[in-house]
C-alpha cells in the first residue's frame, strides 16, 4: 500500500513535537519530509541565551541530531526555504527547485522578528535574535567590541542584554515603556528586575524613545528623542515577533495577524495544518513554547487517527532564563474593582509575590526573587481551584498552609546598626538598642530620657516604638500609631525616617522595602510619598504627576464646569500697568469669562478652557508673569501692606521683606499650602497674625510670627521672636519652613504640625540653636534649587503636552443616520 | 442593532496616555475619557460624573477605577457604576486594543446618543 505523503514547512519547536507524538503511535503511517531554511537539525531555540552567555554549547541544546531523522526515515532538507505551496496540484517548491507532493501538509514557519524602521535600521552591526546565527554574530561582537545597546526590555531583549554582558560587552538596555517586561510583570516587580539588571552593571534606560541608529558604514550610536547618544557597536533589536504567514497568505489561506486554524489546527484548506508561533487560534497568537506543544500534541495525535480533545487555547506563563534573576508571572495581573489581591513583600531578600484573585480563584500571578511556587500557584490558576480555605497563608507557599503570619517589623529590624533614628538628636539605632538592653528600658519615655532620641520633634517615636518591640518581645506593650493608609501598617513619621536611613528614592521602592500591602498603592499614599521623596531627595528624586491630584499634575485650578482658573504671580501684592494689560488682552484673546481679585492679593482669571491653558501661559509669561502656585501644596501668597513707602505708620518696608520672602519661597513643594504676609506695623492690615508665617514691623525690628489659619479654623499666630534684621527675618522663615517640610505630616498644615510636635521645641530649633538653624536655611535654598522652574514656562515650552490636548476631536462629525 | 452600526475607529496609541493616565475625545454629542491603568488596561467611558458633571478624565486613575476631581466620587472604568455609597452610572464605550492601536466603536457611541 501506499503511504500517505506528509510534508512539513519548518523545523521548530513545534513540529519537532508533531513527529514524536506522531512517530510514537504510528511510525511507518507516512512518507515524510521537512524542508527548514535554517541549515541545522532541531534545537531548543529558548536555549539560545544560555548558549550566548556561555553556559551551555549548541550541541547540548539539539532535540533531534541527524541520526534521529534518519532511523526514522524521515527526509530532511536542510537550508532549503520552500517559496511556494501549490494547492491545487498538492505540491510545494523549495529555493533549490525542488517539487515534493504532499497529501497533508503542515506550516509551521514560525515568526519573524519585528524590525522598526529606524533611520540607519539596515547599517551592520544590526541584529536581530531569533537564530544560531543571531548568536553566533552576537558572539563575534563581543570577541572584539565593547559596546552594545539593546532595543526593548522584554523577554527576548533582556536575556540578549545579560548574554552580552556575561560576555564581557557593555549594555545598555533601551526600554520604551515605564517598566521592564511591562506585557508579564505589574511595575513593583518590574521595579526589582530593573534594579537586579543594574546590580549587574546593565544600563537600564525606561521610557527611552530611539529616534535613530547612526554610524558612518556601520553602527557606531543610538540616539534617543531627547538627544541623548549611546555609543553602539552592535544594536540588538528585540521589540516582538510577527507570525511568519507570507507562503499562507499567497497561496491564499485565511490569515489575519497568524494563519487561521480552527480547533484541530486545520487552516481553511482541510489539507493543510498550521502548528507553532505562524497560527491564530480564536484570534490568539502564542509566543511561548507551552501552547504550541499543546497544539502539536492535537495535530500528531490526528494524524495517528487517535483524534485528541480539541485545542481550546492556553493560559501562559513566563520565566526568565537570567542566572540569578528569579522571576514568574502567570495570567492576568491587571487591577480590576472587583478583583482581590494578596501581596507579600520582603525587602531584605528583595522578595515580591502577588496573587490576583476573582471570586476565590487565582487569576493571576507576579513573583519576584522566590519563584518556587510558581508552578503550584499556576495549576491552582489553571484548576480554578477555590482557595478560600488556604486564602490567610497560601502567598508562603503548599508548605505553609495553615502557618503563622509575617512580622511587621521586618524593616525596622533590618536596618543596620550604625542607621540613624533619630535625626533631631542624631541618635542611632545601636546606640538606643544598647541602651534598652543595657540599662533595662521599657517604655518610649525611657528611651527619651536616656537617649534623648524622640526628644525633640517626635518624628521618629514609632521607630524607638519597634525597636523596643524588636529588643523586649512580646514584654513591650505599644501605643496603636496611626498608620498612613490601608496599603501600610507604618505612620507618616516612620515612613520618612525610613526613607532616609534606608535611602529610598523611588515610589516603588519605598513600597517594597517598607513592604506595602498593595501592589501600587492609592489615591492616600501616593501622593504622600512623592511629596515626601521630593523633600527627601531634591535634585535627584522625579516627580510622578500621576501621583499628583489634577490641580497639581496641570497646575491650575479645576473649576466645577472642568474648565480651569490662572493665577500669576504678583509679588506682594504689587503690580504695573503693563501686566495689568497684558491680563486684561489675555481675558479678552481667550473670552476668559471671569477675573476677580482674590482673597490672597492678585487676579484670578477663571473658566479658562484646558487645551488653552498652554497658550495663555505663554502670553503671560511674554508679559513676565509666572506661575502664582493657587494651586499648590506649597507657598500661596506674600500679602503685604503698602509700609514706609507711603503709610504715615509704616515702620519698615514691608512691601519690599514680602517680594524679597516672596521670592525666596516660591516653588518650594511643602506637606500642605504655605501663606504668609508681611505688615509695616502692628495695625496689621496684612493679616499677619492669621498665617503660617507673618512678619509685624516694629520700630526695633521685625516680630516673626507662625501657626496662624483662617480658613475651617481661625488660630492666630505664635510668636517666634523678633530680629533686628531683613536678613535674618528671611533666615528664621526659611528654617521654619524647611523644619516643616521636614517633620510636617503630608497635608498638615503648619499650625497643626506645631500642634503636634509642640510650639517650644520649633522655637527651640530655630530660635534657640543658631547652628540648626543656619543648617535648616541652607538645605532649604539648596533644594530651592531645583524647584524654582516656573512650571507653566515649561508647559508652554512642550513638557506634558498631552495633558492639554484631546487626543482625538470628532465634535464636528455628524452622528451617524 | 448595534451590529450594523459597529464603526472602529483609530483614536490614538497606547503611548498617547500615561499609565494611570487619561485623555480625552470631543464627541460630536458629548466627550469620551479613555483611561489607561497602571498595567496597561484600556477603557473608555462618558467624560462626565453622574453626581455634577465633574470631567472625570481629570481624576486620579487607580485600581480600574477613577475618582472624580470634583467631589471625589470613585466610578468603576468597566462597569461605569459609582462604587460606594453614592449612586449613579456612567456610560461606558466599547474600546479595543489592536497592536498598540487604541479602536473606539464610533458606530456605537454617536448613534446611542443621550
Ligand atoms: C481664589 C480664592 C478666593 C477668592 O476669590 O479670593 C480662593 C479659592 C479657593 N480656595 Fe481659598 N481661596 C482664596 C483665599 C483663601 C484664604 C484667604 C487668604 O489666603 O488670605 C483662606 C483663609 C486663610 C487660610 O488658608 O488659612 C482660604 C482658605 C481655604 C481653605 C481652608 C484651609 C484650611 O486649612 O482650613 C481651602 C480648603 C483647602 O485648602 O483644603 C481653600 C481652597 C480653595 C480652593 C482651592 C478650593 C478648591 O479646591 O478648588 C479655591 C480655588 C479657586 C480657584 O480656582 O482659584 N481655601 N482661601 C483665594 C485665592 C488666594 C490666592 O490668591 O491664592
Ligand atoms: C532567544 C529566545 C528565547 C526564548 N525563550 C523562551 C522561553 O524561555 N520560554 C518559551 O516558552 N519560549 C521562549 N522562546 C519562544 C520559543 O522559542 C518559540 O515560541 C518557539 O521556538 C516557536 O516554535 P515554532 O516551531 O513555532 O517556530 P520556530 O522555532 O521559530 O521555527 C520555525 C522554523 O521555520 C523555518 N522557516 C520559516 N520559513 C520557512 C520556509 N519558507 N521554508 C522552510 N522553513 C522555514 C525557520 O527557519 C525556523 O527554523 C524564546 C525564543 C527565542 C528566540
Ligand atoms: S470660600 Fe473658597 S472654597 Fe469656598 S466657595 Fe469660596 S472660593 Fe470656593
Ligand atoms: S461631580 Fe464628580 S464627584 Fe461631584
Amino acid at each position: 500500500m501506499m503511504r500517505k505523503k506528509l510534508v512539513i514547512i519548518g523545523n521548530g519547536m513545534a513540529p519537532g513535537r508533531v513527529l514524536e507524538t506522531l512517530l510514537e503511535k504510528q511510525p511507518d503511517a507516512y512518507d515524510i519530509t521537512v524542508f527548514n531554511a535554517e541549515s541545522r537539525v532541531n534545537y531548543n531555540r529558548i536555549m539560545l541565551s544560555p548558549v550566548l552567555s556561555g553556559e551551555k554549547a549548541f550541541a547540548d541544546i539539539i532535540i533531534h541530531d541527524e541520526a534521529w531523522y534518519e532511523s526514522h526515515g524521515i527526509q530532511l532538507h536542510r537550508g532549503a526555504p520552500v517559496t511556494q505551496i501549490d494547492r491545487e496540484r498538492k505540491s510545494v517548491t523549495a529555493q533549490s527547485g525542488v517539487v515534493t507532493l504532499y497529501d497533508h501538509l503542515i506550516i509551521a514557519t514560525g515568526s519573524n522578528p519585528v524590525v522598526i524602521p529606524l533611520p540607519g535600521h539596515d547599517l551592520p552591526g544590526v541584529l536581530t535574535y531569533r537564530d544560531l546565527d543571531d548568536v553566533d554574530a552576537m558572539l563575534a561582537a563581543a570577541r572584539t567590541k565593547k559596546n552594545a545597546v539593546v532595543i526593548g526590555g522584554g523577554l527576548l531583549g533582556l536575556e540578549a542584554a545579560a548574554g552580552l554582558q556575561a560576555q564581557g560587552m557593555n549594555v545598555t538596555v533601551l526600554h520604551l515603556m515605564p517598566t521592564l517586561m511591562e506585557r508579564q510583570l505589574d511595575p513593583a516587580a518590574g521595579y526589582l528586575l530593573e534594579k537586579s539588571m543594574m546590580e549587574r552593571g546593565i544600563t537600564v534606560i525606561t521610557k527611552a524613545n530611539t529616534h535613530a541608529i547612526t554610524g558612518d558604514g556601520r553602527v557606531e550610536a543610538v540616539e534617543l528623542d531627547d538627544g541623548t547618544e549611546i555609543a553602539a557597536d552592535i544594536v540588538v533589536m528585540a521589540v516582538g515577533i510577527r507570525p511568519n504567514i507570507k507562503l499562507a497568505q499567497e497561496c491564499g489561506l485565511a490569515v489575519n495577524r497568524g494563519i487561521i486554524v480552527d480547533d484541530q489546527m486545520f487552516t481553511s484548506d482541510p489539507d493543510i495544518s498550521a502548528v507553532g508561533e505562524c497560527v491564530e487560534h480564536r484570534e490568539q497568537c502564542y509566543g511561548l513554547v507551552a501552547p504550541l506543544y499543546e497544539m502539536a500534541k492535537v495535530i500528531g495525535n490526528r494524524l495517528a487517527l487517535e483524534p485528541d480533545a480539541d485545542y481550546q487555547g492556553s493560559v501562559t506563563s513566563t520565566k526568565l532564563k537570567v542566572t540569578g534573576i528569579d522571576l514568574f508571572s502567570a495570567g492576568d495581573f491587571g487591577e480590576a474593582p472587583d478583583r482581590d489581591e494578596i501581596v507579600y513583600r520582603d525587602a531584605t531578600r528583595g522578595i515580591y509575590k502577588r496573587l490576583i484573585l476573582k471570586d476565590n480563584r487565582i487569576i493571576g500571578a507576579v513573583l519576584y526573587g522566590d519563584t518556587q511556587d510558581g508552578a503550584w500557584f499556576f495549576q491552582l490558576q489553571k484548576d480554578r481551584t477555590d482557595i478560600s480555605e488556604i486564602r490567610d497563608t497560601m502567598i508562603f507557599g503548599p508548605a505553609y498552609v495553615g502557618g503563622e503570619p509575617l512580622n511587621p517589623t521586618g524593616a525596622v529590624a533590618a536596618l543596620p546598626l550604625d542607621a540613624e533614628i533619630c535625626g533631631c538628636n542624631g541618635i542611632c539605632k545601636s546606640t538606643i538598642v544598647n541602651a534598652i538592653t543595657g540599662k533595662g528600658l521599657t517604655s518610649v519615655d525611657d528611651v527619651r530620657s536616656h537617649t534623648k532620641a524622640s526628644a525633640s520633634c517626635g518624628s521618629c517615636t514609632g521607630l524607638v516604638e519597634q525597636l523596643l518591640a524588636l529588643t523586649l518581645g512580646d514584654a513591650f506593650q505599644a501605643d496603636a500609631v496611626q498608620p498612613l493608609c490601608a496599603c501600610t501598617d507604618l505612620g507618616h513619621d516612620d515612613v520618612r525616617r525610613l526613607i532616609i536611613a534606608k535611602e529610598l528614592k523611588t515610589i516603588p521602592q519605598v513600597m517594597q522595602d517598607l513592604e506595602w500591602k498593595t501592589s501600587c498603592g492609592c489615591a492616600k499614599c501616593r501622593p504622600a510619598l512623592n511629596y515626601y521623596l521630593i523633600a527627601t531627595w531634591p535634585g535627584i528624586y522625579k516627580d510622578d504627576s500621576q501621583s499628583r491630584f489634577i490641580n497639581e499634575r496641570v497646575h491650575a485650578n479645576i473649576q466645577k464646569d472642568g474648565t480651569y482658573s490662572v493665577v500669576p504671580r504678583m509679588w506682594g501684592g504689587m503690580t504695573t500697568p503693563d501686566e495689568l494689560r497684558a491680563i486684561a488682552d489675555v481675558a479678552d484673546k481667550f473670552r476668559i469669562p471671569t477675573v476677580k481679585v482674590t482673597g490672597g492679593q492678585r487676579i484670578d482669571l477663571l473658566g479658562v478652557k484646558k487645551d488653552d491653558l498652554p497658550s495663555v501661559w505663554a502670553d503671560l509669561n511674554a508679559a513676565g508673569m509666572v506661575s502664582g502656585h493657587a494651586y499648590a501644596k506649597g507657598l500661596r501668597t506674600v500679602k503685604t501692606c503698602v509700609g514706609t513707602d507711603w503709610c504715615r505708620f509704616g515702620t519698615q518696608d514691608s512691601t519690599g521683606l514680602g517680594i524679597k520672602i516672596e521670592k525666596m519661597m516660591w516653588g518650594a513643594w511643602t506637606p500642605h499650602k504655605v501663606k504668609m504676609a508681611v505688615s509695616g506695623c502692628p495695625r496689621n492690615c496684612a493679616e499677619a497674625t492669621c498665617k503660617d508665617f507673618g512678619v509685624i514691623c516694629v520700630d526695633s525690628g521685625y516680630e516673626l510670627h507662625f501657626a496662624g489659619a483662617a480658613g475651617m479654623h481661625i488660630k492666630g499666630t505664635e510668636v517666634l521672636c523678633t530680629v533686628a534684621s531683613e536678613d535674618e527675618a528671611l533666615e528664621y522663615c526659611g528654617a521654619t519652613v524647611q523644619l516643616y517640610r521636614e517633620q510636617g505630616r503630608y497635608l498638615e498644615r503648619i499650625y497643626k504640625w506645631a500642634d503636634r510636635v509642640g510650639v517650644d521645641t520649633v522655637r527651640d530649633q530655630i530660635v534657640n540653636d543658631p547652628a540648626r538653624r543656619n543648617l535648616l536655611f541652607r538645605r532649604f535654598l539648596y533644594s530651592q534649587q531645583f524647584a524654582q522652574v516656573d512650571p507653566w514656562a515649561e508647559r508652554v515650552a512642550g513638557k506634558d503636552w498631552r495633558e492639554f490636548t484631546p487626543m482625538a476631536n470628532f465634535s464636528m462629525l455628524e452622528a451617524a443616520q | 442593532m448595534n451590529t450594523q452600526t459597529e464603526k472602529w475607529i483609530v483614536v490614538g496609541h497606547l503611548n498617547d496616555i500615561a499609565r494611570r493616565g487619561s485623555r480625552c475625545i470631543k464627541g460630536p454629542r458629548f466627550n469620551i475619557a479613555l483611561f489607561r491603568t497602571a498595567d496597561d488596561q484600556i477603557y473608555a467611558i462618558e467624560d462626565k460624573c453622574p453626581h455634577k458633571q465633574g470631567p472625570l478624565s481629570q481624576g486620579i486613575v487607580h485600581d480600574g477605577a477613577v475618582t472624580c476631581p470634583l467631589h471625589n466620587w470613585v466610578i468603576n472604568l468597566r462597569t461605569g457604576q459609582v462604587v460606594g455609597e453614592d449612586e449613579g452610572q456612567v456610560r461606558t464605550l466599547p474600546v479595543k486594543l489592536e497592536n498598540g492601536l487604541i479602536l473606539l466603536n464610533m458606530g456605537i457611541s454617536l448613534v446611542r446618543a443621550a
